[in-house]
């Protein structure tokens, strides 16, 4: 379980999280959702520790993270896998040496026993016969996964996605959504995912967090969801006709 | 103000920068990438530009001296005084800091905008060390080799010239290049040109690693990296001197 007490976060004068506690399941596959701008990544990276928080506490398992030094928290880190927006991957590191990498910076592993771990990884996000295509050779799909493959790589316990599902077709995004979830429960992690897509919702929305302007507004399911009164929330979910039409 | 606020942040960098690697082994297969990148793929340009400027500085020389009373080998000592003294590490820096420095820039400004560095932390990788300290070794090793090679060269493409032109007799230019021969010459050009490495991996990379936003701001990087080198260069060429040659 991840549980975020009351942080805060501002970049200069603006304040983008405002007093937000929230809890993630292990297991299960929390959203985070909320507009373009609401804070969404803001609040991912500063769970990851990658933004440093102004107040607040962030603790895993039953860690304090939030107050560890830097060397503390480089160790903990090597149980969180993190995807991305982007997919992140190293440019001018072929695909197998993108998923090895966390391998042969931390693991004790021979070389035989990491390419097996890999090729398990990649196979796992049904990926073949790229290993040696270059980021740029390959789908953003394909890159979403091999982002994934790098991630699960390590067997982390925590399982961090920042719109997974941004810049892919609808049928490409479902795929990725199933993967996300079926790992999480193959590998029983606490995973967050950052969407704006609500698709991925009603799909996968275990546990629901709406942020809005910066604010924690509503937190639920995929059920309670479609059947909220909250105003704000409504403006979000019913947007398109598409979801309109699936009210009534 | 602000340019203090630089130096210490600049010096923070740096001490991330030289925390040990984590992994030697991936550490020296980093450190031989960079000086395949930085040093052997700056051969071809050291080459031409030095051949090319020893040749002109001998040209130039030779067609100066009108007086008969000069010696007619003091060409082949300027020649190569100006190559040892000058020419091989600073203007070679120069146009180094120019290849190499926008080509630091822009790949650390592009890992950096494509969240690539933010990965690296995440893993527990110390991305700052990872990522330019084998730029700093390669380029310390590898630039002072160049401006061997350039010295070398330069005074090779005077002599083409002077064997290619009527300028002076070849055996007046190839006794200047004997003539009164300093060794320290090209250790203060050795000395120099570690500083200017240093100065030309560490500029470009501490530029980029603190942009925020997009492709522009990956070129703005590069080109204050490349401005920024030149002048301190140029800066630390004549502090060099005064404490070397003085
Ligand atoms: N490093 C930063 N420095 C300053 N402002 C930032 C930074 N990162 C994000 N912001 C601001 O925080 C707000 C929320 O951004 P973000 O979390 O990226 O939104 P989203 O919900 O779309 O992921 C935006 O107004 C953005 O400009
Ligand atoms: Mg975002």
């Amino acid at each position: 379980m991840i549980e975020v007490r009351n942080i805060s976060k501002s970049f200069g004068d603006e304040q983008i999280l405002k007093d937000i506690s929230l809890i993630f399941e292990q297991g299960k596959t929390n959203l985070i959702i909320g507009q373009s701008g609401s804070g969404k990544t803001v609040l991912l990276k500063s769970v990851v520790g990658i933004h440093k928080i102004d107040k607040g506490e962030i603790i895993l398992g039953n860690e304090v993270y939030s107050a560890m030094n830097h060397k503390e928290k480089q160790k903990i880190r090597k149980e969180i896998g993190m995807v991305f927006q982007g997919g992140a991957l190293f440019d001018s590191y072929s695909v197998y040496e993108n998923v090895i990498f966390p391998l042969r910076m931390f693991s004790t592993m021979t070389k035989k026993e990491m390419t097996e771990r890999v090729d398990f990884c990649l196979d796992r996000v049904n990926l073949h016969h790229i290993n040696n295509s270059y980021p740029s050779e390959i789908s953003g799909g394909m890159q979403k996964r091999v982002a994934i493959a790098r991630a699960i790589v390590l067997n982390p316990k925590y399982l961090f996605f920042d719109e997974p599902n941004s810049g892919l077709d609808p049928k490409t995004a479902i795929v990725i959504d199933n993967l996300i979830k079926e790992l999480t429960i193959d590998f029983n992690t606490v995973t967050v995912i950052n969407t704006h897509d609500m698709n991925s919702v009603v799909e996968i929305g275990d546990n629901i967090a709406f942020i809005y302007h910066g604010e924690k507004w509503w937190t639920g399911n995929n059920n309670e969801i479609l059947t909220s009164d909250n105003k704000e929330l409504n403006d979000f979910v019913f947007a398109t006709k598409l979801m309109r039409s699936i009210k009534k | 103000m602000e340019f203090f606020y630089h130096i210490g942040k600049y010096l923070l960098f740096l001490k991330k920068v030289f925390k040990r690697p984590q992994k030697r082994k991936i550490f020296f297969q980093n450190v031989f990438f960079e000086i395949e990148k930085l040093g052997i793929n700056s051969i071809t340009i050291v080459f031409i530009v030095s051949v090319f400027m020893g040749a002109v500085i001998t040209l130039q020389t030779a067609y100066n001296i009108e007086v008969s009373f000069v010696p007619l080998y003091l060409v082949g000592l300027g020649t190569r005084d100006s190559m040892f003294l000058e020419f091989s590490s600073t203007i070679v820096a120069l146009i180094l800091a120019g290849k190499v420095g926008a080509n630091i820039a822009s790949e650390i400004g592009t890992m950096k905008i494509r969240e690539q560095i933010e990965a690296l932390d995440m893993m527990g990788v110390n991305s700052e060390s990872y990522l330019v300290l084998p730029k700093i070794i390669a380029a310390v090793f590898s630039y002072p080799l160049l401006t061997l090679f350039s010295m070398f060269v330069g005074i090779f493409g005077g002599y083409l010239a002077v064997y290619f032109t009527d300028a002076i007799p070849v055996d007046d230019f190839v006794y200047g290049l004997h003539y009164y021969f300093i060794p320290f010459y090209i250790s203060y050009s050795l000395i120099k040109m570690v500083i200017f490495a240093f100065i030309t991996a560490t500029i470009p990379a501490y530029q980029a690693y603190f942009i925020k936003g997009g492709a522009l701001e990956v070129g703005n990087a590069s080109t204050k990296a490349v401005v920024y080198s030149s002048i301190l260069i140029l800066f630390f060429n004549v502090i060099i001197t005064q404490i070397l040659l003085s």
